[in-house]
């Protein structure tokens, strides 16, 4: 009784704190600007199920595909098991589904088991490839101590997590061989039935083993998902609205600003009336604020896995810019906002901001705009979109663009070419070899 | 086509020049070329000539949206003067800004890069290759343009202008959707590199001329400049032509 009422005020206490701090991350994200991405659902629900739910664009790295794969579907799958823990927790049983379930019940358990297997094998390999082999990806400026720690915290809790799991099978099966009270026969057990040999015998040790592997799998479940809204690892919840909201149009269109529209539709005819535009303020982002939603959710969905800058032509030819770096950027300033918010209300400036505190002008300027980012993100995270609004901000807020591109600027005014060519020879093309064609 | 239209007459399709098409010396080239497909296939085509402007394109990419957007305004007011309905450009960039970014602002038209139109001819049946130079055995690497590409999921119509040719193609391991930028896009053109270790167009010619190419094939100006650049800087000119879409299906029909 006494550890069914413990078992309770756990759960409830993981759940309260995870709720809390979830919270915490909508609120952040809730800060940016409005984006209507509520058009078009079943095409959206279409992308979300291709991309987050069938990993589609994990495949282009086939390696570090399958081996996601068997996390992915290990952690999918093996939740199922967490809801009998928390049944057989709350009210005392021991594998409650096995006789309701019977044959099928093997079956689960057998194939939890083998996705365990898997999934310690994948992030066996996953702690290789970042501390051992040391994939060029997954360093970079902006990987410094935390994010580094970041990542291989979560990969020692899966290894911890998925070997009390099979310990605890494995004590289970050898209690059920002994034919011990409390341990009636359930359950197959391919992959920890091979831990039997390294058992003790006696009975109550055996209990230990098992009651205490179960606590530290469900405690350690629980520290899990509290520990997500602190750490890159949120993506396993975000990645699939993220995907929803996912930009549907094609790459190369960048937004047409509605502001901007109106000014300049009032410009060419002075008796236009403006529509009223939703977004006042500022042109472009200087800050947290001026992003859109969507920018946000794509920054807290961000996992750090380097595949947008391990593509990026800039940052391949050892220019400053990473467009993983921007993402993290967006989020600590983003979670920066909200805290200061939360403490001394809605207006609070700290006199930092994203562009600069963060952010460097130099890396904005970097960009070419070719989407090699977008197209490599396995989630749709667009770190583009907030490249542009950045380079708005510095041109249409404070004409602070490069002399070479104010100077195309002006050509494009006056001349309606970026180059200092008189309009008037646009045709010059026809002449060839000094004929007119 | 104000000459056109003084006549009372309309074209089929408006072949948008752009600026670099209009101004660039390389560029020109393919601008005449592209005519000269047009009139080999017989479609009844105009140019804007002096009324053209600038899309906005590289402003809109810098971040300049004012700019851009009286810009757009400017030639939606031309382009619908003359009540034009289907376009081909000769630049991925022209292409995406007035497919993409003018109908929000009223410009609705029917827009196809210049590849495009080649694979349609093609499948027409209107457009070979043949009574010109042979391409036979030589190696031909295309090189993505990003607007194109990415930017627009065009793929295979450059790629068809190559296949009818029995040259040898041969793909870049950064092909399609992982094709590596030039350099050049959002408005690099315009402006010096910022500080790093390497130019990218040396990074990208030098992935294209590991395959020992005889022709790198690209549908973009400004990939063809920074190509060429790059063939310049490695001396390999008189080995290597970096050539475009339209240049290559001319030579083969023997339009030059």
């Amino acid at each position: 009784m006494l550890l069914q009422a413990l078992f309770l005020i756990l759960t409830i206490t993981a759940i309260a704190l995870f709720s809390f701090n979830a919270r915490k991350i909508i609120r952040n994200i809730r800060l940016g600007r409005p984006a209507d991405r509520s058009d078009r659902p079943a095409e959206r629900l279409m992308v979300m199920l291709r991309v987050a739910f069938g990993q589609t664009k994990m495949t282009k790295r086939p390696l570090a595909f399958i081996l996601h794969l068997f996390v992915y579907l290990g952690f999918v799958i093996i939740n199922l098991e967490v809801l009998e823990i928390i049944i057989d927790g709350l009210f005392g049983t021991h594998r409650i589904f096995a006789s309701p379930l019977g044959g099928l019940y093997n079956i689960l358990i057998a194939s939890f088991e083998v996705l365990a297997a898997l999934v310690l094998i994948g992030v066996i390999v996953f702690l290789a490839r970042r501390n051992i082999v040391k994939v060029g990806r997954f360093s970079g400026v902006e990987m410094t101590k935390w994010p580094r720690s970041d990542a291989n915290i979560i990969l020692i809790a899966e290894v911890l997590l998925m070997t009390a799991f099979l310990t605890m099978n494995a004590a289970d099966q050898k209690l059920q061989l002994m034919g011990a009270a409390g341990y009636p026969v359930a359950g197959s057990f391919p992959v920890s039935g091979l831990l039997l040999p390294l058992l003790p015998d006696s009975e109550t040790t055996l209990v230990a083993i098992e009651r205490g592997c179960w606590w530290f799998h469900i405690i350690g479940i629980f520290a899990f998902l509290n520990y997500l809204p602190y750490s890159k690892h949120l993506h396993i919840i975000l990645a699939f609205p993220n995907t929803y909201f996912s930009n549907l149009q094609p790459k190369g269109e960048f937004t047409n600003m509605p502001v901007v529209t109106n000014e300049v539709k009032a410009m060419l005819d002075p008796s236009f009336t403006p529509e009223p535009v939703a977004d006042g303020g500022r042109f472009g982002a200087k800050d947290i604020k001026d992003l859109t939603w969507k920018n946000l959710l794509d920054a807290y969905t961000c996992t750090e896995c380097g595949r947008c800058t391990s593509v990026c032509p800039a940052n391949i030819t050892g220019k400053l810019l990473s467009p993983r770096k921007i993402m993290m950027d967006t989020r600590d300033r983003a979670t920066e906002v909200g805290d200061l918010a939360g403490k001394h209300g809605k207006d609070h400036d700290d006199g930092k901001t994203l562009l600069d505190n963060y952010i460097s002008r130099e890396e904005i300027w970097a960009c070419t705009t070719c989407n090699a980012c977008t197209e490599a993100c396995p989630v749709n995270i667009d770190p583009l979109a907030i490249i542009v609004e950045l380079r708005r901000y510095a041109v249409m807020e404070e004409s602070q663009a490069p002399a070479s591109l104010n100077n195309m600027f002006g050509n494009v005014e006056n001349n309606g070419a970026p180059w200092k060519y008189s309009p008037a020879d646009r045709i010059n093309w026809r002449v060839e070899n000094g004929e007119w064609k | 086509m104000a000459e056109m239209a003084a006549k009372g007459e309309s074209p089929e399709i408006l072949f948008w020049v752009g600026c670099a098409g209009s101004f660039d010396e390389r560029a020109q080239k393919i601008t005449r070329d592209i005519c000269r497909i047009l009139e080999h296939v017989g479609l009844k085509y105009a140019v804007l000539g002096t009324e053209e402007s600038c899309t906005g394109d590289p402003a809109k990419r810098a971040g300049n949206e004012f700019l851009f957007q009286m810009q757009a305004m400017a030639n939606i007011q031309t382009l619908d003067a003359y009540s034009i309905r289907k376009i081909v450009t000769g630049c991925p960039h022209c292409f995406n800004t007035i497919k993409n970014e003018y109908p929000s602002l009223g410009g609705n038209y029917d827009v196809i890069h210049h590849s495009q139109l080649i694979q349609q001819l093609i499948d027409e049946g209107k457009l070979k290759a043949e009574g010109g130079e042979s391409f036979k055995g030589k190696r031909i690497t295309f090189h993505d343009p990003c607007y194109l590409g990415r930017g627009n999921n065009v793929y295979e119509a450059p790629r068809a202008a190559l296949e009818i040719l029995d040259a040898e193609l041969v793909e870049m391991k950064r092909c399609r959707s992982n094709g590596l930028c030039c350099g050049a896009g959002g408005a690099q053109m315009f402006k010096e590199p910022e500080k790093g270790n390497k130019d990218i167009n040396i990074e990208r010619i030098e992935e294209a001329l590991s395959l020992e190419p005889n022709i790198v094939a690209s549908s973009c100006p400004f990939c063809m400049t920074m190509l060429s650049d790059g063939v310049k800087n490695f001396n390999k000119e008189q080995e290597v032509k970096v050539l475009d879409i339209a240049e290559i299906t001319a030579k083969a029909n023997g339009l030059i």
